[in-house]
């Protein structure tokens, strides 16, 4: 029984043209995470549109526009388990039009996977997967240099492609960065080694995916519990009874922990833990808990418990890495609602500091029109203040995303500077 | 020294117990569907667990067919007695008696497709602004795209194409009045995940799912049990099986399988052995590439 496996989200961007499509089917094929009627059913498409083998890229297929089209528009999850590890695949678009997807879909992830063609080497889609990695913080980066079969399996051609990667990365934040020569039509390196390329020492991607270590990728070291709901049982033994359902955002709680109520400033201890009827002396992050305290303070969705010697910050103006998601432009000076943790207020964004042309990735500045897919660092004014930490030290704590009352429709993704 | 990471198990949990309380401090007037599948028996068990001592803060909400399992209506009927929660019943018959739907026609007829009428009917009656539902992205390819809070127009419509984008835990379900949402807090458990599960905390589920003796009909590859409902065709013939069921619909299109899994741990065993997906015994998920997206899109579950 796979008892103390561990849960890894990971996320791949590109387009069909990559292979990403090739190499996911060929991850659940050799992983044998593919069934024998859907197995059937691609057979039988394969067959129907005259192709020599079984392509294993239909798999991925989604939703009708995108099996006519033969494109991923949206994010799809995939989901497969070894014996190791239960992994969650967040397939997103590779296109420029779909940046937002591949924010989405890296919103979660603990490892981003990049597909480069070997015959191609490092593009401009490459550098932007790449920013959109770094931007959105994921712990780790593998790079799959795909296609190697039509470069006659060439180590110099493998080398040159990992030096111009590191060119670009060493500009960006990223920390984790892994690279891996494969073909995912032949199924070299994915997850069987390849035979075709003994110059290279590494593992193959999914043992790398099962290895790779994920236990630190969650803040342990700043408590912080977002309230979610008040738990305030009307029967008998539970008269008086009030506890705090959340999930801790990131740290450890403990059992007599000296806490704060923020906003408010109120001081209390923990006096339990709850997940359901046992009864806990800690709990850390991504756990749902309830935690009662030993005094009777107001507490209601939106505050936030944590240590009393460790808090956030509490701010009304807080600079934000902000990605346009919607086909209705920013309108300026515009009211939104903005939501963090479970808190909800109003903001308005007060000031575009620059923008970055997706393309070149150059920052552009006296350009403050936000449109569909726009990435740009801006300053946003809320109307009561946010407990906020930096989204770099905290993903929970550090992301929001903007409302539109008029449409309710979600029209931002940030993260916190 | 303790670890300080979760196992996958406990993420899930932990995951769809975050996403069940967002929905009732977000929504009015939530409710669970519950069909007496093992997955809306899963959800149940993790709503009592997400707000104890609380009883679960919302009614669930069956929409019954009338081509029923009688062991799933029994299986209903105990639990919502031990939760000592409401139950709200929406019924396809009154749908079909008050011509709000016509019954479908030919062999393979079935009521099926008619739920969406009655769900949605039952949604607006009760003034209900969001279904919980225990749809998880690996079933089929359309739940693959599927949120974790579903936008549904005031028809109760699902538009694939234009879904709010989902970042990180934060969830948007703000939505004017008539519109409703779909909530699914386990979206990211795939069926040997919530085989585990069940296993793990021991969870009562209908006796249909392990293997017993019953009389069937070989009928598409599947064995089709026999009812009331059930018109034989001339060649068929009703043959007493060792069977057990892998998902449950309505009793005229459920096929089971032949098995020897007669508990939780030989269940768990033969289904981490299973070559086909689990919907592959359903025939309403056999009709065409999108049927399950066409039938999202009108509003089903």
């Amino acid at each position: 029984m796979i008892d103390n496996n561990q849960l890894l989200r990971f996320t791949t961007a590109g387009s069909v043209d990559d292979g990403k499509s090739t190499l996911i089917g060929r991850l659940l094929y050799d992983s044998k995470s593919i069934f024998e009627d859907q197995l059937q059913s691609i057979e039988n498409t394969s067959k129907k549109k005259g192709y020599d083998g079984v392509d294993l890229a239909l798999f991925t297929d989604g939703l009708r526009d995108e099996r006519e089209q033969g494109i991923t528009i949206d994010v799809a999850y995939r989901y497969f388990t070894t014996p190791k590890r239960k992994f969650i695949i967040a397939d997103t678009p590779g296109h420029i039009q779909y940046t937002r997807n591949m924010v989405t879909g890296a919103s979660t992830a603990n490892v981003a996977t990049i597909l480069i063609d070997a015959r191609h080497g490092v593009i401009e889609q490459t550098k932007r997967h790449a920013f959109i990695a770094s931007l959105l913080h994921i712990p780790h980066i593998i790079v799959c240099i795909n296609k190697m079969d039509l470069v006659d399996f060439s180590e110099d051609v493998y080398n040159k492609i990992v030096k111009e990667f590191e060119e670009i990365a060493s500009k960006l934040l990223v920390t984790d960065v892994r690279f891996i020569p494969m073909s995912a039509l032949l199924g070299d390196n994915v997850v069987n080694r390849s035979e075709n390329m003994p110059w290279y020492q590494g593992a193959p991607m999914l043992h790398t995916l099962e290895t790779i270590h994920i236990g630190s990728d969650i803040n342990k070291i700043d408590t912080r519990f977002p309230v979610q709901t008040v738990l305030r049982p009307q029967r008998e033994g539970y008269i008086d009874y009030r506890g705090y359902a959340g999930r801790l955002a990131s740290g450890i709680l403990r059992k007599g922990d000296e806490v704060t109520i923020m906003p408010s400033g109120f001081t209390s201890k923990i006096k339990g833990i709850n997940l359901h009827d046992k009864e806990l002396d800690e709990a850390y992050a991504p756990m749902s808990v309830s935690v009662t305290l030993e005094d009777d303070i107001d507490i209601s969705r939106g505050d936030m418990i944590v240590r009393s010697n460790n808090k956030p910050e509490a701010s009304q103006d807080i600079e934000v890495m902000l990605c346009w998601l919607n086909n209705s432009p920013a309108k300026p000076r515009a009211k939104y609602s903005i939501r963090h943790t479970s808190n909800v207020q109003t903001a308005m964004i007060k000031e575009v500091i620059y923008k970055y042309d997706i393309t070149t990735l150059d920052r552009i500045t006296g350009d403050s029109e936000l449109e569909m897919n726009d990435i740009s660092k801006v300053k946003i004014r809320t109307t009561k203040p946010l407990m906020v930490d930096s989204y770099r030290e905290n993903r929970t704590t550090g992301s929001i995303i903007l409302v539109d009352d008029s449409t309710n429709e979600t029209v931002a993704a940030g993260m916190i500077v | 020294m303790s670890k300080y990471y979760l196992n996958y198990l406990d993420e899930l949990e932990s995951e769809a117990i975050f996403v069940l309380r967002e929905v009732w401090a977000q929504f009015e007037n939530p409710v669970i569907l519950f069909s007496g599948g093992k997955d809306s028996i899963l959800l149940t068990h993790l709503a009592k667990k997400a707000f104890y001592p609380a009883k679960i803060p919302f009614p669930l909400m069956h929409v019954d067919t009338g081509h029923n399992f009688p062991e799933t209506i029994q299986f209903r009927d105990d639990i919502i007695k031990e939760l000592g929660v409401q139950l709200i019943v929406g019924s396809v018959q009154e749908s079909i008696d008050e011509g709000r739907v016509a019954e479908e026609r030919g062999k393979s007829a079935t009521r099926n497709a008619l739920q969406t009428t009655t769900l949605l009917d039952a949604i607006e009656a009760n003034k209900i602004d969001c279904a919980i539902g225990g749809g998880r992205r690996d079933e089929e390819k359309a739940r693959a795209k599927e949120r974790f809070f579903s936008h549904r127009d005031d028809f109760g419509q699902w538009d694939p194409k234009n879904q709010r984008p989902e970042l990180w835990n934060l969830f948007n379900g703000k939505h004017f009045q008539g519109e409703h949402f779909r909530a699914f807090p386990i979206s990211n458990w795939t069926e040997m995940d919530v085989w585990n599960y069940i296993k793990r905390e021991n969870i009562a589920i209908p006796s249909l799912y392990f293997a017993h003796e019953r009389e069937v009909v070989r009928r598409e590859d599947t064995w089709i049990p026999n009812s009331e409902f059930l018109i034989l065709e001339d060649h068929e013939e009703v043959v007493i099986k060792k069977i057990r069921f892998r998902t449950l619909g309505d009793i005229t299109i459920t096929g089971g399988d032949e098995s020897e899994a007669d508990t939780l741990e030989k269940i768990v065993i033969e289904v981490a052995g299973m070559r086909n997906t689990e919907r592959g015994n359903r025939s309403d998920d056999k009709r065409s590439e999108s049927a399950m997206e066409d039938r999202k899109r009108q509003g089903y579950f």
